[in-house]
């Protein structure tokens, strides 16, 4: 009688004992590289938040196939390099997700050593999520099976934008001011392209390229801008190339309708101020109050982080953790080969339309916004009393691109 | 076209009185001191930050002299506390000291008011166009930067030159132990002289915080071209920081009007270049997107060619 009780408690010990063992190894580990440390850390630290957040609310629903899923946040200052370092080391403790977001040449760094990785070690292979760098390339002639992006690249963007303009029959004579570098060229290209083709009447009166992140003062440009007779202006700038060229617009009195990439993106609204009521409009894949009321989750987030900063921003990356844990579910597995097979074509329904992960590319298409900053709104950010209004859609299926993509799929 | 000349004049005028502001701390600094700081750009932003913090509390205009009276008597800190010690192991030690001192000064703003640009407004006061010429107009808190720095200029220039302590000043600068032997505290002048230096950063910053935008990197983006001015200017010259603050402003602001490449002067003196030749990037290059690099190519031009600056008295 003793010996069957104790040896019964023996092997309930030990039960527990590979349960715990089993639960401290066998978390679902995603390594989120992204700076948060230096100029650009506000921004990586907002999505660390957004990805905590939604691992915890898988776990605490059982999480997936059995796993918790674990985020283990990496800081690689927005360096191609640290990222790789970083990456490596990943590897090397068998993480087989890693998600990064800020900065198109770091994304071409960790997709490059990814792909070599998966081909010389079969059996351990990783994924990529990428949700925010937005380099066209990456789905296109640099696409690969194990990069998934959830964002829309530049020109999904870039079309969205132009969609919408070409219904604004005021619209008559454009001007175009980016960044010298390789994004700021490419939308400069791919905004001369689109609105040649949808709108050939419109006249494209200034097409500049300003040193990244150079000027203090864009009161020289805007007086060009304003000696050009534009009625509309087509930006890709972002921070404080953004800040500064509205704000001298300002200044001047220069009467445009500001079309862009980034207005919304964080700090930006605090420094435009009401400067941009009415006239500031973004393309996002959302905004506060995209939905008539606002979403669970962005009333949940925002119950937890309160700070000035912490707005609910990152809508795609709810989708993208959504997306990941039905693939996983479909797949009855969390091995990335079989995951990512299971992300091909996957249709997800979210509450502002149908979304699609492209498989032919690895892009998600997902519904398009341009909205305009005002200060009617009943979700303001960053506590400024302003926010963004919705002007127009465009469903998931419209923004999509042709793409060169040649996928090579595992055998 | 005469709209476009006339408002690129003025801003031009209004960012070299600014570049003026920043640069004639530092210069006055030089001069008197022999110590190049390179935390100046660092006092300017503390200027900015305090302006905002103070302004929120009392508003705007007690900021404009608490400010720089408080980024004043933190020069006047540093001075006696740290760069007096490091004086006396020579240029090199004081050079790294004021170095490490605007890396301490960023990563303090960063802690105190975050990594994002802070709303550093343009006070109610001042925020409305002065003037309005053909459609555009020009806000009035510009003519109050003009107003300001225009100001700063001529107390300076006559406190220098027309009273006693300005002749004490410039006595200790080559004199020192002449001037300590008539029974003058000279490293007092010294500390007052940097208190006062940093104390014009302060100032600058103020005005500056709200014409800019108030963010931890505002003394990165403005720090290298202050020391153009200064070597342009001739170091330790302040007529010479006036004009080549006036100068690198308009010709900068200028150049960005300007959208002419070396290809379309070619192309205008009958010579062509084929599309697929090595120089065609290069050469169609505009003046416009090259503006920023003058100021830089100036420097480096004066440097070879007339090492003291333009009304510099010294070689250096």
């Amino acid at each position: 009688m003793m010996s069957w009780m104790g040896r019964s408690l023996l092997s309930m010990l030990a039960i527990v004992v590979v349960a715990t063992s089993a639960g401290a190894q066998g978390t679902l580990k995603i390594a989120y590289i992204d700076p948060l440390s230096g100029g650009a850390a506000s921004a990586g630290i907002l999505g660390q938040k957004h990805f905590n957040y939604f691992a915890d609310k898988i776990n605490a629903a059982g999480g997936v196939n059995g796993q918790k899923i674990e985020i283990l946040a990496f800081d690689n200052k927005v360096s191609p390099e640290e990222s790789l370092i970083i990456l490596k080391k990943a590897m090397d403790d068998g993480i087989r997700y890693v998600s990064q977001g800020n900065g198109s040449l770091v994304a071409h760094a960790i997709t490059d050593a990814v792909l070599k990785h998966n081909e010389r070690t079969p059996g351990k292979e990783v994924l990529y999520l990428n949700y925010a760098a937005v380099d066209p390339a990456l789905t296109n002639e640099k696409c690969n099976f194990w990069h998934f992006r959830f964002d829309a690249d530049a020109d999904m963007k870039m079309e969205a934008l132009t969609n919408y303009m070409a219904q604004q029959k005021t619209i008559k004579r454009v001007y175009l001011i980016n960044q010298d570098y390789s994004f700021g060229k490419a939308v400069a290209a791919a905004a001369r392209a689109m609105l040649t083709k949808k709108r050939p009447d419109i006249e494209i009166v200034g097409d500049e390229l300003h040193p990244l992140q150079k000027i203090t003062d864009f009161s020289p440009y805007v007086a060009k801008i304003k000696a050009s007779g534009a009625d509309s202006v087509i930006t890709g700038n972002w921070s404080n190339d953004m800040l500064l060229l509205i704000k001298a617009g300002k200044d001047a009195g220069l009467k445009v309708d500001w079309y862009t990439y980034y207005a919304g993106a964080l700090g930006a609204p605090t420094a435009i101020g009401r400067d941009g009521i009415g006239h500031v409009k973004q393309v996002t894949e959302w905004h506060k109050n995209a939905l008539p009321a606002a979403d669970p989750d962005q009333i949940a987030y925002e119950k937890r982080f309160t700070g000035k900063e912490d707005d609910f921003s990152y809508w795609r990356v709810k989708t993208m953790f959504e997306m990941l844990a039905t693939a996983m579910k479909n797949a009855k597995s969390n091995d990335p080969v079989k995951v990512a097979r299971a992300l091909e074509g996957l249709k997800w329904k979210t509450a502002l339309g149908e979304v699609e992960m492209r498989a032919d590319n690895h892009q998600l298409l997902q519904p398009l916004l341009i909205s305009t900053m005002s200060d009617k709104v009943k979700y303001d950010v960053e506590h400024t009393g302003l926010g963004f209004v919705t002007n127009g859609k465009i469903d998931a299926k419209d923004t999509a691109t042709l793409t060169t993509c040649k996928m090579e799929r595992p055998k | 076209m005469l709209e476009l000349v006339i408002f690129s004049l003025l801003n031009g005028i209004v960012y070299g009185l600014l570049l003026f502001m920043l640069s004639s701390g530092l210069t006055l600094i030089f001069s008197m001191m022999g110590v190049l700081n390179f935390a100046h750009a660092g006092m300017f932003m503390l200027g900015a930050y305090f302006s905002y913090q103070i302004g929120k509390m009392v508003g705007f205009w007690p900021a404009l002299v608490l400010a720089p009276v408080l980024v004043g008597l933190l020069g006047a800190v540093v001075e006696r506390y740290g760069l007096r010690h490091v004086h006396k192991h020579g240029h090199v030690p004081e050079l790294l000291f004021t170095f490490g001192l605007a890396y301490l000064i960023e990563e303090s703003v960063v802690m105190g008011w975050g990594r994002n640009p802070i709303e550093n407004r343009v006070p109610p006061s001042l925020d409305f166009p002065l003037f309005a010429l053909f459609s555009t107009s020009y806000p009035a808190y510009k003519a109050f930067m003009m107003l300001v720095s225009l100001g700063m200029f001529l107390v300076l220039y006559l406190g220098l030159k027309r009273t006693r302590t300005g002749l004490i000043i410039q006595a200790a600068l080559t004199h020192p132990r002449t001037v300590a032997m008539l029974g003058h505290n000279v490293p007092q002048v010294f500390m007052r002289v940097f208190a006062a230096g940093t104390a014009l950063a302060g100032l600058a910053g103020v005005i500056g915080g709200f014409a800019l935008l108030t963010a931890p990197n505002m003394a990165a983006s403005v720090g290298p071209i202050v020391f153009v001015v200064v070597v342009v200017g001739g170091l330790g010259s302040l007529p010479g920081a006036f004009i080549a603050s006036m100068a690198i402003g308009i010709i900068q602001t200028f150049a960005v009007a300007l959208d002419v490449s070396t290809l379309d002067v070619l192309r205008r003196l009958g010579v062509g270049v084929a599309r697929d030749s090595a120089f065609y990037e290069a050469l169609s290059i505009k003046i416009a997107q090259a503006a920023p690099m003058f100021p830089y190519l100036l420097l480096v031009l004066m440097l070879i060619l007339r090492p003291k600056g333009l009304m510099g008295t010294r070689e250096t």
